[in-house]
């Protein structure tokens, strides 16, 4: 959907529409190529149809639903602010956001640092790498509610692997989530990784070898810098990921022990499944919403991700 | 699968219902902004249009009439009752018939809740009496079925009336009991008794003492699977009752939230705390779980000695570990604590399930004519077969033809001669008190909060 809308340029008007500076997005002039044979904007009616009906819609009806007291049954009562003020107010909330962002950077930082190295390595031309990509790749075609309850067992204090309270401490449960997500999700990003890193010319490292440049200078000095669009497509990603972060959650804490993983997701479904206050639900999906956007346009902006700005200026 | 006959709160996952939310964000659209925005509400999304049915709802036309029931193993009952009701003749002068919906026990209330609130609910829906349905009975969704139990000599003498009334609102009957009688019992292993030359608690210094022993002996005096909060929570429903008496939760129950500073509120609180820091339950019982067999293997395997469940702990026992059942299970009563008020013979627990019927059925003769077959002999006899103890007024004497009749009259005459039967706190009250209920005593056990804060917690529960 970040495609470009194509130009309204009245009928008969003596300029096509290719090819032209026109493009709102993209300082720079883009070839006709790229621009030749955009379809219509009827083609995204589908898409579009579908986004607004699963996504807007539902997003709007949340929205309106925060502003009302609804257990489920009979009319939803208006209410004002009074969930929004709720919201504020609430110790749970505060906890439950600070371990959302806890859970984030953790995930980030544990995700980031596995996929990258080894989306590098699986760039590469080595012999066996094929294979070991596609037995790495695997976890992320199981459903996450089956590696959830896999590591559910395997975490069991009597009967599983490893027979410590893992999941009935605090840091235990937590770290818990963000290995569990980890082996999921690390594959996903591996693969981001290793097609970006496959982009990179091979000229680049060429010439940094002649310059006498080893493995770890070529890493921070070619490899790094040239993945700065991916790192940000998948830190996105990422973050978007764990702040929806939900059905681990339900099956291996349940947000406990006491409230010590009931991250934002958690707490919201907490409040409308479990407590039938889908007012409330509906107000903390809402912030979800904000926060989701806001840290999206952030992530964006800083990394100059929005201007698509090449990584190969000067090339 | 265990036979946690019919608890809400089992905790089992919900599977799949909002499963896809997070990976969705993974689908490779990442670009859009407007998708990342959709994202939020994606997990609110697909758990709700999961729980959409699509049935005809109540009234939709011809005489089927729709049963939503807990699917756990003890629904193969209901499955015959349905069966025989759809041949009888009572069928046919009421011209429907029942279609059974069973579904997965954890998702019931949730998936209960959300038809109630569509053009899709069922005729007739299985419930625990109490808050469970309190908030149907409010909607004025459920039929009030009082003068009709009144005006039917089947129904009025078919059960014992503590059961018919344990399941009412304000003195009004809304369900007629359907299943076995599930009251919470102290569960020990035989062979690690006679092993220590131990005898069953009848005493809180008894049972202090059988502590101190095991724990010389290295076995962990009680099993809990504490992963699961409703487990917890038998053990402040029995210490509340036997310390300040049933009253104490009754006022909670009647909606007086002041009441959990009752001072046996806080005194249960802090027993529990003793045997946690004296290491009744072990040192990993918060990550032991119920639903997935670890605490009853525990159990089983004589790790543990003793166990506080409900009386399903049999069946599941007899499923995993059928020797252990048959010969090294017993069983008593929760023992009294010294200086309190409570009397050792009251009971704690699920009297029974009920089925209530929808007050928008198209069907309400179907619906009443179904309800009545719960009272029969052949009813009550198919519970028996099954393990279950019925809660009809001929139970009794049936008992005799149940696969284990000692633990079945056991049971009988506990809940048959108990002053007061308290609901479990998690049914009894509304679900938006339950809720966070369970998490103020999940934070007490977990050493998350005092005793003294979790009873503040508990009194600004409104």
């Amino acid at each position: 959907m970040s495609a470009p809308t194509p130009t309204k340029a009245p009928v008969g008007s003596p300029v096509g529409e290719r090819g032209g500076p026109e493009l709102p997005r993209g300082p720079r002039k883009r070839s006709g190529a790229a621009t030749a044979g955009r379809p219509h904007a009827v083609w995204a009616l589908p898409g579009v149809l579908f986004f607004a009906f699963f996504a807007v819609v539902p997003m709007g009806l949340a929205f309106y639903l925060s502003f009302t007291s609804w257990d489920g049954l009979g009319d939803p009562t208006p209410v004002g602010l009074d969930n929004w003020r709720k919201l504020i107010n609430d110790d749970r909330m505060v906890q439950s956001l600070w371990l959302t962002v806890l859970l984030t950077a953790a995930s980030w930082v544990f995700q980031t640092v596995i996929a990258l190295l080894l989306g590098v390595w699986a760039a590469g031309r080595q012999r066996n790498r094929a294979v070991l990509s596609a037995i790495f790749f695997v976890p992320f075609l199981l459903s996450s509610t089956a590696i959830a309850l896999l590591f559910y067992a395997l975490l069991d204090p009597n009967f599983g692997i490893i027979q410590q309270n893992i999941l009935g401490s605090s840091s235990g449960a937590f770290l818990a989530i963000v290995f569990v997500g980890g082996w999921q999700f690390i594959p996903f990003h591996t693969l981001i990784y290793q097609g970006g890193a496959r982009q990179i010319p091979e000229v680049l490292y060429q010439a940094a070898a002649i310059d006498g440049a080893g493995r770890y200078r070529q890493f921070f000095s070619i490899t790094l810098p040239q993945l700065r669009h991916t790192v940000t497509t998948s830190t996105v990603l990422m973050v978007v990921g764990s702040l929806t972060y939900f059905e681990t959650v339900l099956i291996l804490t349940k947000g406990g022990p006491g409230t010590d993983t009931a991250i934002l997701p958690y707490l919201m479904y907490e409040a409308g499944f479990k407590s039938y206050d889908f007012g409330y639900a509906s107000a903390i999906a809402s912030f979800l919403v904000l926060v989701a956007t806001g840290l999206s346009l952030i992530l964006v902006r800083l990394t100059g991700f929005g201007g698509m700005r090449s990584t190969r200026e000067g090339m | 699968m265990e036979s946690i006959n019919g608890r809400s709160t089992s905790g089992q996952p919900t599977g799949a219902g909002p499963g896809r939310s997070a990976g969705g964000s993974l689908s490779g659209r990442a670009f859009s902004r407007r998708w990342v925005l959709g994202a939020g509400a994606t997990t609110l999304l697909t758990t709700g249009l999961a729980a959409c049915g699509s049935d005809d709802g109540p009234g939709g036309g011809g005489g089927t009439i729709d049963a939503f029931v807990y699917g756990d193993d003890a629904v193969k009952v209901q499955q015959t009752a349905v069966e025989r009701f759809n041949k009888s003749a009572a069928s046919k002068s009421a011209k429907g018939t029942v279609k059974l919906v069973k579904i997965p026990g954890a998702d019931y209330t949730s998936k209960l809740r959300t038809a109630m609130g569509s053009p899709s609910a069922p005729d007739v829906l299985f419930n625990w009496g109490g808050g469970s349905i309190r908030a149907y009975q409010e909607a004025k969704q459920l039929i009030d079925l009082t003068d009709t139990i009144a005006g039917d000599p089947v129904l009025k003498s078919g059960f014992l009336p503590a059961v018919l009334a344990a399941g009412a609102l304000g003195g009004r009957n809304y369900g007629i009991p359907m299943r076995g009688m599930q009251p919470v019992i102290l569960f020990y292993n035989k062979s690690v008794f006679a092993e220590h030359k131990l005898q069953p608690p009848t005493t809180w210094a008894e049972l202090q003492d059988i502590n101190a022993k095991l724990k010389k002996a290295k076995i962990t005096p009680f099993a809990l699977g504490g992963a699961d909060t409703w487990t917890e929570l038998m053990w402040l429903e029995y210490l509340v009752d036997r310390i300040g008496g049933p009253e104490v939760f009754a006022k909670i129950q009647g909606g007086d939230a002041s009441a959990w500073g009752d001072p046996a509120v806080l005194k249960a609180a802090e027993t529990v705390k003793e045997l946690i820091d004296d290491g009744a339950f072990g040192s990993k019982f918060s990550s032991v779980s119920y639903v997935n067999g670890g605490a009853p293997a525990v159990f089983a395997k004589g790790k543990a000695a003793m166990h506080l469940m409900g009386s399903w702990e049999y069946s599941t026992q007899l499923g995993k570990f059928p020797s252990f059942a048959k010969n090294n299970l017993g069983w008593c009563a929760f023992p009294t604590v010294e200086g309190g008020t409570g009397d050792v013979r009251n009971v704690v627990g699920n009297p029974t399930n009920y089925w209530s019927v929808n007050a928008r059925t198209g069907n309400k003769d179907a619906a009443i004519a179904f309800l009545k077959d719960c009272a029969s002999e052949t009813y009550a006899k198919a519970l028996v077969a099954n393990g279950d103890i019925p809660t009809t007024s001929n139970a009794a004497k049936l008992l005799d033809a149940s696969p284990n009749p000692e633990f079945a009259k056991f049971q009988y005459e506990m809940v048959e001669k108990a002053p007061a039967f308290t609901l479990s706190w998690d049914q009894a009250v509304d679900a938006d008190i339950a809720t966070p209920m369970l998490t103020e005593i999940n934070k007490l056990f977990v050493g998350k909060s005092s005793p003294s804060e979790f009873v503040s917690a508990l009194k600004e529960l409104k």
